[in-house]
């Protein structure tokens, strides 16, 4: 490029006063030449992609848009017609909702927000220290790190209902053993603290599987030479573990935290069946909170389609900065 | 794939209104048509109890193919809890949508005013419609008109146990909240095992809702009821029994542990419904002594009425069934009084019709223990389509009221503040 400097530039320009267009269609022409295989092979997962992500999405995007309801939509079944009443509305539902106005949204995002980084917090944490305690030589290894992914085997729900059932009050199983030890019966669900309090716990137990095995792979991806190095520079175990493992960890806990938070924010197994129907609705996320609205009586699809708009912006949003920022600090 | 679905579906619009169309024609000009000549398979969702109660209803359904040979009864058991969004996505989208559906009656308001279920006045389905109890029948009807055959029905009464009643000095079950409230009490100081439990469910909140005069809306006047003087005063009782009478609540164990205690003899009196009975029988307080099991009404409030919600089982039939004639020759094979004995007799249910009560039947003490609380206490509920709705928004606030996290007053005025969205056009008051 260098040595033919002057005549591709002129080259150039004098192409770009013509007019840019044809460089442009020159150029997918001979993409297309030459890559047209690939949009074949990519033509299918598109079509799948567009007709169960895009034309949904597209779909809940306008009803958030209206004020469409279960009654208000158009229906025809057998001798029975109801034409469509619903309206459009514009941006009125997102400004019901973000305005507070509804007096639900920002006590659902402030709980969500609290959950999320708790759950996160301690699954990454509690999921790293036990990598690195079984990341070492010892006997039956095998049987612990298959014990420890045992929660991760059982089905969510299966898991949630024991956790219900070791949590009841009069008849579960942690009451027996505190009383045994002379100690008072405590109500495991019984507040919405309490109960806030249980479903980050039984969600920390589930989750924590994935992140121990995720950070093993990590551990051992970390080349042996930079701590014998380090042990060698007269490094501290601790002075090791921050300055060789975290930095070495980098990569893995960065997508195994962003992974998390987008799982822990859209949880609705541990919330909906560990606490039932019986709650304050204190203890309702976002995402329960909408299912709620689209699933109980007559169906409201305007107010659960906003949700889940807002719902998916968030996390759009969240993201965005997130691999931003990690991918500065990786660099730098 | 879209335009194909679309085109499918207009294909079956089109389809389904040239038979119906046909079909009425049909019924105009020859109406007597022979029942023997309906042919066709159509699919049944049953929401009886799996394991104790579906084999009665299986057995029904061979007895209705033999009697119709050219009709075939698909059996699918939905359970209870699913059934509505089940049975509501499956008839809006017209795919594997069922024939005929056992409805909760509390569902009845919901599907009618959607379009869900056909009316079923001046079809076959309704046979001997003045042998059926009213309140039963009260519950099938919506603006007018017949949208369910009564199968089963049910009641909230006070099951006690009579052993420790008798051991806490008490001879007859209490007759109000007040009475229920001290008798709780006695029971306590006197046999150690506690009055009751508490269901924080807002279903168990009715009884004591309607006994003071009070209910969650007034359709006729557009009117939220829920947060006036009558309500608190039900909830306050509420609240009340749940600090003074009941043992601690569990609030997301509830209805199981309310069950086990009183089962085995823990707890002494349950606002329970005739479906609990089969369970308390396994418990060591009433196993090989059913008569230990009392029945008596709900206790009644300010006003001195006792009223509970009528509940129970309806069957409807959807709208776009594509053998509509066989589903209705269904739905009154089903209901007729020779189904509703064998039903009766096999699982213990209460029927709806009056001719279904014979000496056999009324011979099974939960059903002889029922019948009198039905005929007394048992009321409509409102029937409101948004009804399913309401219990969100009352049950949350309910729990908030139980566990102190607000005041009664302040509490319900949340309700009917939510109440507010969810019913346009009502004012409170």
């Amino acid at each position: 490029m260098t040595t033919a400097a002057s005549p591709g530039q002129t080259d150039k320009t004098a192409r770009g006063e013509k007019s840019p267009r044809p460089a442009r269609v020159s150029a997918l022409r001979r993409s297309w030449e030459k890559h047209w295989y690939a949009w074949a092979m990519v033509t299918p997962v598109a079509v799948v992609i567009a007709v169960l992500v895009l034309y949904p999405l597209g779909y809940g995007i306008y009803q958030s848009l209206t004020d469409a309801n279960e009654s208000n939509v158009a229906s025809t079944i057998g001798a029975f017609h109801r034409p469509a009443t619903y309206r459009f509305v514009g941006l009125d539902n997102y400004w019901h909702v973000l305005s507070g106005a509804d007096s639900d949204f920002y006590p659902r995002l402030v709980w969500t927000i609290l959950w999320t980084v708790s759950c996160v917090a301690l699954q990454v944490g509690l999921g790293m220290g036990l990598a690195v305690l079984l990341n070492r030589e010892m006997r039956l290894r095998g049987f612990y790190r298959a014990m420890l992914i045992l929660p991760w085997a059982v089905p969510s729900f299966i898991g949630v209902f024991a956790w219900r059932l070791m949590l009841n009050s009069q008849y579960g199983v942690f009451n027996e053993i505190i009383t045994a030890f002379g100690l008072p019966e405590q109500n495991w669900l019984g507040t919405p603290m309490a109960q806030k309090i249980a479903v980050i716990m039984v969600n920390v137990w589930i989750g924590i599987p994935f992140n121990m095995v995720a950070v093993l792979g990590g551990l051992q991806s970390i080349p042996k030479e930079l701590y014998e190095a380090a042990e060698m520079d007269g490094a501290s175990p601790w002075q090791r573990f921050v300055n060789v493992t975290l930095p070495g960890l980098r990569p893995v806990t960065n997508t195994v935290i962003l992974l998390g938070c987008i799982w822990t924010f859209n949880m609705f197994n541990v919330i909906y069946l560990l606490l039932g129907n019986n709650t304050t609705g204190d203890t309702d996320i976002l995402v329960t909170f909408a299912f709620r609205k689209a699933f109980t009586g007559i169906s409201d699809y305007a107010g659960a389609a906003t949700y889940g708009i807002i719902i998916l912006a968030l996390l759009m949003a969240f993201s965005t900065f997130y691999r931003r920022s990690t991918l500065k600090s990786e660099q730098a | 794939m879209r335009r194909g679905i679309s085109i499918a579906a207009a294909v079956t619009v089109i389809a389904l209104s040239a038979t119906a169309c046909g079909g009425s024609d049909d019924n105009a000009s020859s109406k007597p048509k022979d029942p023997k000549d309906v042919s066709g398979t159509i699919t049944y969702w049953d929401t009886s109890d799996a394991a104790n109660e579906a084999p009665a209803y299986k057995a029904l359904i061979s007895e209705f193919e033999a009697k119709y040979p050219k009709i075939k009864v698909n059996y699918q058991n939905v359970p209870f809890t699913d059934v509505e969004q089940k049975f509501k996505s499956a008839a809006k989208s017209g795919k594997g949508a069922p024939d005929v559906v056992r409805t909760d009656v509390g569902l009845m308001a919901e599907y009618a005013s959607l379009g869900y279920i056909a009316p079923l006045d001046g079809t076959a389905a309704l046979k001997d419609t003045s042998d059926f109890n009213t309140g039963p029948m009260n519950t099938a009807k919506y603006n007018g008109k017949t949208y369910g055959v009564p199968s089963v029905t049910d009641t909230l009464a006070l099951l006690y146990n009579k052993d420790l009643l008798k051991k806490a000095g008490i001879s007859k079950p209490p007759a109000t909240w007040d009475e229920f409230i001290a008798d709780s009490k006695t029971i306590k100081k006197k046999t150690g095992a506690y009055g009751t439990y508490l269901n924080p469910d807002a279903y168990f909140l009715l009884p004591l809702l309607y006994s003071n005069g009070a209910d969650m809306a007034q359709p006729s006047e557009k009117k939220i009821t829920i947060s006036d003087a009558a309500a608190v005063k039900a909830l306050t009782t509420a609240k009340q029994i749940n600090d003074e009478a009941s043992m601690k609540v569990d609030f997301a164990n509830a209805y199981q542990n309310m069950q086990t205690a009183f089962k085995n003899g823990k707890v002494a009196m349950l606002v329970q419904g005739p479906w609990s009975v089969g369970d308390d029988l396994t418990g060591k307080a009433f196993k090989g002594k059913e008569s230990n099991l009392g029945y008596a009404p709900v206790p009644a409030g300010e006003g001195g009425k006792a009223q509970a919600p009528t509940g129970g089982h309806n069957l409807a039939v959807y709208q776009g069934s594509g053998n509509l004639d066989a589903s209705y020759l269904f739905t009154q094979f089903m209901t007729s009084t020779k189904s509703q004995v064998t039903i009766a007799e096999k699982t213990g249910t209460l029927p709806t019709r009056k001719s279904a009560y014979t000496d056999k039947v009324t011979s099974d003490a939960k059903i002889a223990g029922f019948k009198p609380i039905l005929e007394q206490t048992a009321r409509p509920r409102v029937a409101l389509p948004q009804v399913g709705s309401l219990f969100t928004p009352l049950a949350q606030n309910y729990v908030k009221i139980l566990q102190g996290d607000t005041s009664v007053k302040s509490g319900l005025d949340a309700t009917a503040k939510e109440f507010q969205k969810l019913l346009p056009g009502y004012s409170i008051g």
